[in-house]
C-alpha cells in the first residue's frame, strides 16, 4: 500500500503537509465564522494564521539540510574578512554576496522561515488589537457572545435614535392597551392607588428634565397605561357591577347557568389582584427613582 | 449649416458670451438681497454684455466666416470647443435678447408678487442663460453634453423655486426626466460614437464628422437616432414630455424664458444638430426606420395639441401647446430635406418670440388679477386691452397667420414634406393648426368677448410697466 | 536627496509617527502641526518621484532597499521599492487625500478624541505610510506586512470612535485578516512555484517557464484575488465597511473611506497586470466571464441598500460598497477603456468620497447629527460646506465637469468596446439611483422637507423653519478650507482629466489590453 507511485502515497504522504494545513486553516475559519464567542473567534483567527505558517515552514523544508548560517571555508578567523574585500571592491557593492549554486545545496531555504517571523509578528499584533476590542467590547456591552452583543446593540441603537424610538413607543402604547383590553375588569378600589403614582408620575416627568429621553419616554408610557386604566376601571367597574344585577337577576330565572355566572364573578378577582399588585410594584419602583433624583 | 470651406477666425466673443453671466453671478451674490437695485443692474449688465457679445458676431458670420474658440482638451481628440455658425448665432441671438425682455418683466413680476431668495433666483437664471450660450456655441457632441447638463442642474433651483409641495413634485419630475434621459441615453450614445467609430478617432465635431454614422449597420443608426432623439428629452418628443407641464410650477419668467425658449429650445438645438450635423441629411433619407421618427413627431403635435384643449390652467395649456410646436421643430429635423430643417430652424426662433410674448401676458394677468385659469378670463379683455392684444398677437403668430412669423416656418416645413413626398404630414400640418386655433384663440376671445360675471371683484388694472414686452 | 525622493515619501509620515509618539509626554497639541507637516514632506517626495518617473526612460524608478542587487534570476531577494506611473499616481493621491485630512483634522480629534491626540496622530501617520507603502513597494510578502501595517493602525482608528465602533472593528479585525492571510497564502504558492518575491521576477518566471498552465498558479490566483477581494468590501464581503465607517471617528472615516478600498483596487490590478500578466489573468481563467455578473450583482444590491438608508454616512458608506463594484467590474470587463476607467475611478473616487465625508463630518458638527431628519434647510444655514458637499455629490452622480464623469466615461465606453451590456445598464441603474439619493439630500437641505415629505412652512418660499435654523453658521475655517480644498481638487482632477489619462495610457502602453471592436 505505501509503495511509491500509488495514489494514496502521493496524495497523503508526500503531500501531508499541505492536508494538515488545509484541515487547520478549515478549522480555524470554522471558528472564526461559526463560532459565537469573540474569544473563540479569536482562537479560530490564531488556528488560522498558524495553518498558513505552517504551510510556509514545511515549504521551506529540506532533507538533510543544515541551518542556513554561511560560513567560508569554515573558517571564521582571517579568510572571511578577506574575502569580504575582496568582493566589495570587485563588484563596488557593500551588499550581501551571492553564493555559487553547488555551495548552497547544504542549506535549508532561509526565506520562509524568515517570512513567517514578520507573519508571526504580525499575528500576534493583531491578536492582541483584537484582544483589547474584545476588552473594550465587554466593558461597553458586559458581554463577549455575539448574539446578545447583537441585541444589545440595536436595542441602544432604538433608544439614540429618536425616531425609532417613537416608533417603538407607539407599538409599546398598543401593546399596553390591548392588554388593558384584555384584563376587563380590574378593581374599582384600585383606582386611588394608580392616580397618586400618576400625579406623581407627572411632576417627575415636569421636573427631571436632565434624565435622557429614553426615561421620559418610559415614563410617558407608563403614565399613559396608567391613566386609561384609571378611567376605564370605573366604567369597567360599574359595567361589571351591572352584568353581576343581570347575572343574578338571570340566575333566579335559569338556575342552571348559575356556575357559569360564577365562573364570570369569580373570574375577575384573581385576574385584578396581580394586576394591583404590579401596579403597586411600579408605583414602588417609581417611588424608589423619584428621591434619587 | 455652414460650408466647410468657411474661413474659421479665432475670437474670444463667443467666450465673452459664455463667462459673462458667470461672472455676473458673483456680483449679483455680492449685492444680495439688501441692495435690489445694485443687483439688478447686474443682471441687466451681464444681460446686455451677453446680448452685444453676440450680436457684434453678426457682421463676421455674415462675410462667411466661422467664429471658433478653443477652451480645453477633453479627451485626445474631442475638444471643448466654441464654434459659432449661422444657426447657433441665429438662437443665441434670440436667447439673449429676449432675456433682456426677460429681465426688465422678471423684475416686475418678482417685486410685484415680492417672491422670496430672489438672489438665487437671478443668480441661477444667469447661469442657465450662460449654459444655453454654451450649447448654441457647442462645436461637437460632447461640448454640447456639458452645456446640456448644466443647464438641467442649474435650472432645477428655479423650478423647485416656491418650494412647495407642488414645485417639489414638479422638480422631481424635471430632474428625474432630465437626469435619466441625458444619464442613461445620451452619454451610451455619445461614448457609443466615440469608441467605434475609427477607434475613438473622431471628435464628433460638427463640420468636419457629418455622415461618418453612415459606416454603421442600418440596426445600429436607428437605435443611434433613437438614443439620441430621446436623450435629448429636453426637446419633448411626446412618451418624454411630461417634464414640462410638471416645471410650469416655476415663476413665470422662469416658464416664459426657460420653458419656452431656453431649455425646450436647447432640446430640439440639440435634436437638429445631430439630425443635420452628425447623421446628415444623406444617411438620414438612406435610413429605413427613419419614417417612424416622423411619425413620433405627428404624433406628438396632435396629442400634445389635443390634450392642450383640455386645459384649463393657462400655464399648462401654453405647456402643451409647447410641446407641439417643438415637434413642429423635431418634425423638421426628421423630414431630413433642407427646406425641412430650414423650417424648423426658422421655427425654433419664431415659435420664441410667439410663445414668450403668450407666458409674459399670461404672467401679466396673474400678477394683476391673480387669475391662473382660462375660465377666469373672462371679460379682461377690457381692463387689460393691452396684454390681451399682446395675447392676440401672440397666439396668431403661433398658430401660423400668413403675416406672421410662425407662418414662414411652417410653410417651409409643408415644403419639406412633399419634397419627401410625404403628403399626410402636410395634413397633419394643417390639422394641428386648426387644433392650434382651438386652444389658443378661446382664451383671447373668451378675455375680448365674455362678459365679466362678477364685475364687483377688485378694481385691478394694468400690470406694472415692467410686465409689457 | 532627490534621488531618494521616493524614500522620503514613507520616511516623512514614518518618523512623523514615532514623533507623536514622543510627544506623548506632554506637548499635544505640536502633534497637528506635524502631521501636517510630514505629509507636506511627503507630499513633496511623491512630486518629486512623479517627475522622475516621468523623466525616466521606461518611466519606472526603482530604489532598493539595503544595497541588495537585483542581478540574479529570479530578481532579486531584496525588497524592492518600484515605482511606475500607476503606482506613483496613487501614491499621490493616498498622500493629498492625507494632507487634507490632516489639515481638517485639528478640531474633531481635540474633540472627539480628547487626550489621545498623540495615539491618534501616531496611527494616522502610520495608516498613511502603510497605505503610501502599498502602492509603491515591488515586493509580494512586503506588500503582505503593508497591508497588515494599514489594516491594524486602521482597526485602533476606527475603535477610538463611538462605544458600537469596537464590536464593529471587531468585524472588521476578523474579515480582514482573511483577507490579508488568503493573500499571503496565494503569495505562498507563487513563492513555491517561481522562487521569488519581487513582483517583476514573478512576472518573468511566469512569462518564462510558461507557468500559466500549472495548478498550482491557479492556486495562487485564486487566493490572491479572493483574498483582495476580501479586503476591497466587494459585495459579499462588505458587511463590515457600513458599521466600521460610521461608528469611527469623524477623521477617521474622512482619511479611511477615500482610501483603503481603492488602494485595494490598486493592489487588484497590479496583480493582475503586473504580477500574473493580462494573459494568465484575463484569458486563460474563467473570470472574466462571470466577474462581471458578480459586479452586477454588487452594485445592484449595494445601490439599493444605499437608497434604504436614513443617515448620510452609511448612505455613502454603502456607495463605497456600489464604487467598489464599478472598479472592479472596470478591470474584468477585460479592456484597454475599462481598465482606464478603473484606474481614473480610483483616483476620482477617492477625492469624491473625501470631499462627502469632510462635508458630512462638518454637517455632524453643527446639526449634532447626520441622519436625514436633521438636514431640513441647511443650505441656509451652511451655503459653503453644503456646496462643496454636492460638488462630492455631482461627482458621484457623474455630472460634468467634475471628475466622476470622466471615470465614468470611460467604464461607460469600456462597457461598450468589450459588448458587456450588462455591465452597461446595472452602470445606468446605479447613476439613477445616486441621482435619486443626492435630489432627495438636496430636496432636505435646499427645500427643507422633512422625513414625511411634507415641508412645515405655507408655501411661498416659507421653510417652516426657525430663525436659529436659517441663521448663518458655518463650521470652523479649519475644517471648512479642507473641504472646499477637496471640492476643487474634484474639479480641477476633472478639468485636467486629459493629463492624468495620458499618464495611464503610457502605463498601460505595455499591456496587451483589447483596444477596440472588431465591428
Amino acid at each position: 500500500m505505501f509503495e511509491d507511485g500509488t495514489i494514496f502515497n502521493e496524495l497523503f504522504i508526500e503531500r501531508l503537509n499541505y492536508i494538515i494545513y488545509v484541515i487547520l486553516l478549515l478549522i480555524g475559519l470554522h471558528g472564526m465564522i461559526a463560532k459565537n464567542n469573540l474569544i473563540k473567534k479569536l482562537i479560530g483567527m490564531s488556528i488560522f494564521q498558524t495553518a498558513i505558517i505552517l504551510f510556509y515552514v514545511s515549504v521551506g523544508v529540506k532533507e538533510g539540510a543544515t541551518i542556513p548560517i554561511y560560513l567560508p571555508e569554515h573558517d571564521p578567523h582571517g579568510s572571511h574578512v578577506t574575502n569580504l574585500e575582496e568582493n566589495s571592491s570587485s563588484e563596488e557593492s557593500h551588499g550581501p554576496v551571492a553564493l555559487d549554486a553547488d555551495l548552497v545545496k547544504g542549506y535549508a531555504n532561509p526565506l520562509p522561515h524568515v517570512l513567517m517571523l514578520t507573519a508571526i509578528v504580525v499575528g500576534v499584533a493583531t491578536l492582541g488589537l483584537a484582544l483589547a476590542l474584545c476588552q473594550k467590547i465587554y466593558q461597553g456591552y458586559g458581554t463577549i457572545e455575539e448574539d446578545e452583543l447583537l441585541t444589545k446593540i440595536e436595542r441602544q441603537e432604538m433608544r439614540s435614535n429618536p425616531s425609532v424610538a417613537i416608533k417603538s413607543m407607539d407599538s409599546s402604547k398598543m401593546t399596553t392597551v390591548k392588554l388593558e383590553k384584555s384584563v376587563s375588569k380590574p378593581k374599582v378600589s384600585s383606582s386611588p392607588s394608580t392616580q397618586r403614582p400618576n400625579a406623581k408620575l407627572k411632576a417627575e416627568a415636569k421636573t427631571d428634565s436632565s434624565t435622557t429621553k429614553v426615561k421620559t419616554s418610559r415614563v410617558k408610557s407608563v403614565s399613559s397605561k396608567t391613566k386609561p386604566m384609571a378611567s376605564k376601571s370605573t366604567t369597567t367597574g360599574s359595567r361589571a357591577s351591572k352584568s353581576t344585577t343581570t347575572g343574578s337577576r338571570k340566575s333566579s330565572a335559569k338556575p342552571n347557568t348559575a356556575a357559569s355566572q360564577s365562573r364570570t364573578k369569580a373570574k375577575p378577582k384573581p385576574k385584578a389582584k396581580p394586576k394591583a399588585s404590579a401596579q403597586k410594584t411600579t408605583a414602588s419602583k417609581l417611588k424608589s427613582r423619584t428621591p434619587k433624583k | 449649416m455652414s460650408a466647410p470651406e468657411a474661413i474659421i477666425v479665432e475670437d474670444i466673443r463667443p467666450l465673452i458670451a459664455f463667462v459673462a453671466p458667470l461672472v455676473g453671478v458673483f456680483g449679483i451674490a455680492w449685492a444680495g438681497e439688501k441692495r435690489k437695485n445694485l443687483r439688478e443692474t447686474f443682471t441687466f449688465l451681464v444681460a446686455i454684455i451677453q446680448a452685444s457679445a453676440v450680436l457684434s458676431m453678426i457682421p463676421i458670420l455674415m462675410s462667411g466666416k466661422i467664429i471658433e474658440f478653443h477652451i480645453w482638451q477633453v479627451f485626445t481628440h474631442v475638444p471643448l470647443l466654441l464654434r459659432v455658425d449661422g444657426f447657433g448665432l441665429l438662437f443665441a441671438c434670440v436667447a439673449s435678447v429676449l432675456w433682456i425682455a426677460t429681465t426688465l418683466y422678471a423684475i416686475g413680476y418678482m417685486r410685484g408678487l415680492h417672491e422670496h431668495a430672489q438672489t438665487r433666483f437671478y443668480s441661477f437664471f444667469a447661469i442657465s442663460l450662460s449654459a444655453t450660450m454654451g450649447v448654441a456655441f457647442s462645436s461637437n457632441l460632447l461640448t454640447i453634453y456639458f452645456f446640456y447638463e448644466m443647464l438641467s442642474v442649474s435650472t432645477f433651483p428655479l423650478v423647485t423655486h416656491m418650494q412647495d409641495k407642488e414645485a417639489r413634485t414638479g422638480g422631481r419630475t424635471y430632474l428625474g426626466y432630465l437626469l435619466f434621459t441625458s444619464l442613461c441615453l445620451l452619454l451610451p450614445a455619445l461614448s457609443w460614437c466615440y469608441v467605434w467609430l475609427d477607434e475613438g478617432n473622431v471628435a464628433m465635431d460638427f463640420l468636419a464628422d457629418t455622415g461618418k454614422v453612415g459606416a454603421f449597420g442600418q440596426s445600429t443608426q436607428i437605435i443611434l437616432l433613437c438614443l439620441f432623439t430621446f436623450g435629448f428629452a429636453k426637446a419633448g418628443i411626446m412618451p418624454l414630455h411630461s417634464w414640462l407641464p410638471g416645471a410650469m410650477v416655476a415663476p413665470t419668467p422662469v416658464s416664459a424664458l426657460l420653458h419656452a425658449v431656453a431649455v425646450v429650445k436647447v432640446g430640439v438645438f440639440c435634436v437638429i444638430r445631430v439630425y443635420a450635423d452628425i447623421f446628415g441629411l444623406e444617411v438620414l433619407q438612406n435610413m429605413d426606420g427613419e419614417d417612424w421618427m416622423i411619425a413620433i413627431a405627428c404624433a406628438t403635435i396632435l396629442i400634445s395639441s389635443l390634450i392642450a384643449l383640455s386645459q384649463d390652467n393657462l400655464k399648462r395649456r401654453l405647456a402643451f401647446s409647447t410641446i407641439g410646436q417643438l415637434g413642429y421643430v423635431v418634425l423638421g429635423a426628421t423630414l431630413a430635406t433642407e427646406q425641412g430643417v430650414g423650417g424648423s430652424v426658422l421655427h425654433v426662433a419664431m415659435h420664441a418670440c410667439g410663445k414668450i410674448t403668450l407666458f409674459f401676458c399670461a404672467g401679466a394677468i396673474f400678477v394683476a388679477s391673480g387669475k391662473k385659469y382660462v375660465s377666469e378670463l373672462r371679460g379682461l379683455g377690457r381692463k387689460m386691452p393691452i396684454t390681451m392684444g399682446a395675447f392676440m398677437i401672440g397666439s396668431l403668430s403661433v398658430i401660423g397667420l400668413p403675416p406672421l412669423g410662425g407662418f414662414i416656418s411652417k410653410w417651409y416645413l409643408a415644403l419639406g414634406a412633399l419634397d419627401r413626398d410625404a403628403v399626410w404630414v402636410v395634413v397633419v400640418l394643417l390639422l394641428s393648426s386648426l387644433l392650434n386655433v382651438f386652444y389658443l384663440l378661446p382664451v383671447a376671445v373668451t378675455a375680448f368677448f365674455r362678459t365679466e360675471e362678477k364685475e364687483n371683484d377688485t378694481g385691478f388694472k394694468e400690470a406694472p410697466l415692467g410686465n409689457m414686452e | 536627496m532627490m534621488e531618494n525622493a521616493i524614500a522620503w515619501i514613507l520616511i516623512f509620515p514614518l518618523f512623523g509617527s514615532v514623533a507623536c509618539a514622543i510627544l506623548r509626554m506632554g506637548k499635544r497639541k505640536i502633534c497637528y502641526p506635524v502631521a501636517v507637516l510630514s505629509m507636506v514632506g511627503a507630499l513633496w517626495g511623491g512630486i518629486e518621484t512623479l517627475m522622475q518617473v516621468v523623466a525616466s526612460e521606461e518611466y519606472t524608478v526603482s530604489y532598493i532597499f539595503g544595497g541588495w542587487t537585483l542581478d540574479s534570476y529570479p530578481r532579486g531577494v531584496g525588497i524592492e521599492f518600484h515605482a511606475d506611473i500607476l503606482s506613483i499616481l496613487i501614491t499621490l493621491v493616498v498622500l493629498g487625500v492625507g494632507l487634507i485630512v490632516a489639515l481638517y483634522s485639528k478640531l474633531p480629534v481635540m474633540e472627539e478624541t480628547p487626550g489621545k491626540e498623540s495615539i491618534f496622530y501616531t496611527l494616522f501617520l502610520l495608516q498613511v505610510t502603510g497605505l503610501a507603502g502599498i502602492c509603491l513597494t515591488g515586493d509580494a510578502f512586503n506588500l503582505y506586512v503593508l497591508i497588515e501595517v494599514a489594516a491594524l493602525t486602521g482597526y485602533g482608528l476606527i475603535a477610538m470612535g463611538s462605544k458600537r465602533a469596537a464590536a464593529a472593528t471587531f468585524n472588521y479585525v476578523i474579515l480582514g485578516t482573511i483577507g490579508a492571510s488568503l493573500y499571503l497564502l496565494g503569495v505562498g504558492y507563487i513563492y513555491i512555484k517561481t522562487g521569488t518575491l519581487n513582483m517583476v521576477g514573478i512576472h518573468d518566471v511566469i512569462e518564462a517557464n510558461n507557468l500559466a498552465d500549472s495548478a498550482t498558479m491557479q492556486v495562487a490566483f485564486i487566493l490572491v484575488v479572493v483574498g483582495i477581494l476580501i479586503k476591497m468590501a466587494f459585495f459579499p464581503f462588505h458587511a463590515w465597511l457600513p458599521n466600521a465607517y460610521c461608528n469611527a471617528p469623524t477623521v477617521t472615516s474622512s482619511l479611511l473611506a477615500p482610501l483603503v478600498t481603492k488602494v485595494m483596487i490598486y493592489v487588484m490590478i497590479r496583480m493582475l497586470l503586473s504580477v500574473f500578466g493580462v494573459d494568465f489573468s484575463f484569458e486563460l481563467t474563467l473570470w472574466t466571464d462571470f466577474m462581471p455578473w458578480l459586479v452586477v450583482v454588487a452594485i445592484v444590491c449595494a445601490a439599493v441598500m444605499a437608497l434604504a438608508q436614513r443617515e448620510i454616512k452609511r448612505m455613502l458608506a454603502y456607495l463605497i460598497v456600489a464604487e467598489v463594484g464599478y472598479m472592479v467590474g472596470g478591470v474584468w470587463i477585460y479592456n484597454y477603456y475599462g481598465m482606464i476607467g478603473s484606474i481614473f475611478h480610483v483616483i476620482s473616487d477617492a477625492c469624491m468620497t473625501l470631499c462627502l465625508f469632510l462635508g458630512a463630518g462638518l454637517i455632524l458638527r453643527k446639526a449634532k447629527t447626520t441622519h436625514f431628519d436633521g438636514l431640513r434647510g441647511l443650505f441656509s444655514k451652511m451655503p459653503l460646506t453644503m456646496t462643496g458637499f454636492f460638488i462630492g455629490g455631482f461627482s458621484i452622480i457623474g455630472l460634468p465637469p467634475t471628475c466622476g464623469f470622466f471615470s465614468k466615461w470611460y467604464l461607460i465606453t469600456g462597457g461598450m468596446v468589450s459588448q458587456r451590456w450588462e455591465y452597461l445598464v446595472v452602470l445606468m441603474f446605479s447613476t439613477m439611483v445616486m441621482v435619486v439619493l443626492f435630489f432627495r439630500l438636496i430636496e432636505r437641505i435646499h427645500l427643507a422637507v422633512s422625513e414625511s415629505g411634507e415641508n412645515l412652512g405655507h408655501g411661498h418660499g416659507d421653510l417652516g423653519l426657525t430663525e436659529e435654523q436659517t441663521r448663518f453658521d458655518e463650521g470652523p475655517l479649519s475644517m471648512l478650507i479642507p473641504l472646499i480644498l477637496a471640492a476643487s481638487v474634484v474639479l480641477i482632477v476633472g478639468i485636467y482629466n486629459q493629463d492624468v489619462v495620458n499618464l495611464i495610457k503610457i502605463f498601460l502602453a505595455e499591456f496587451n489590453l483589447p483596444k477596440g471592436v472588431d465591428y
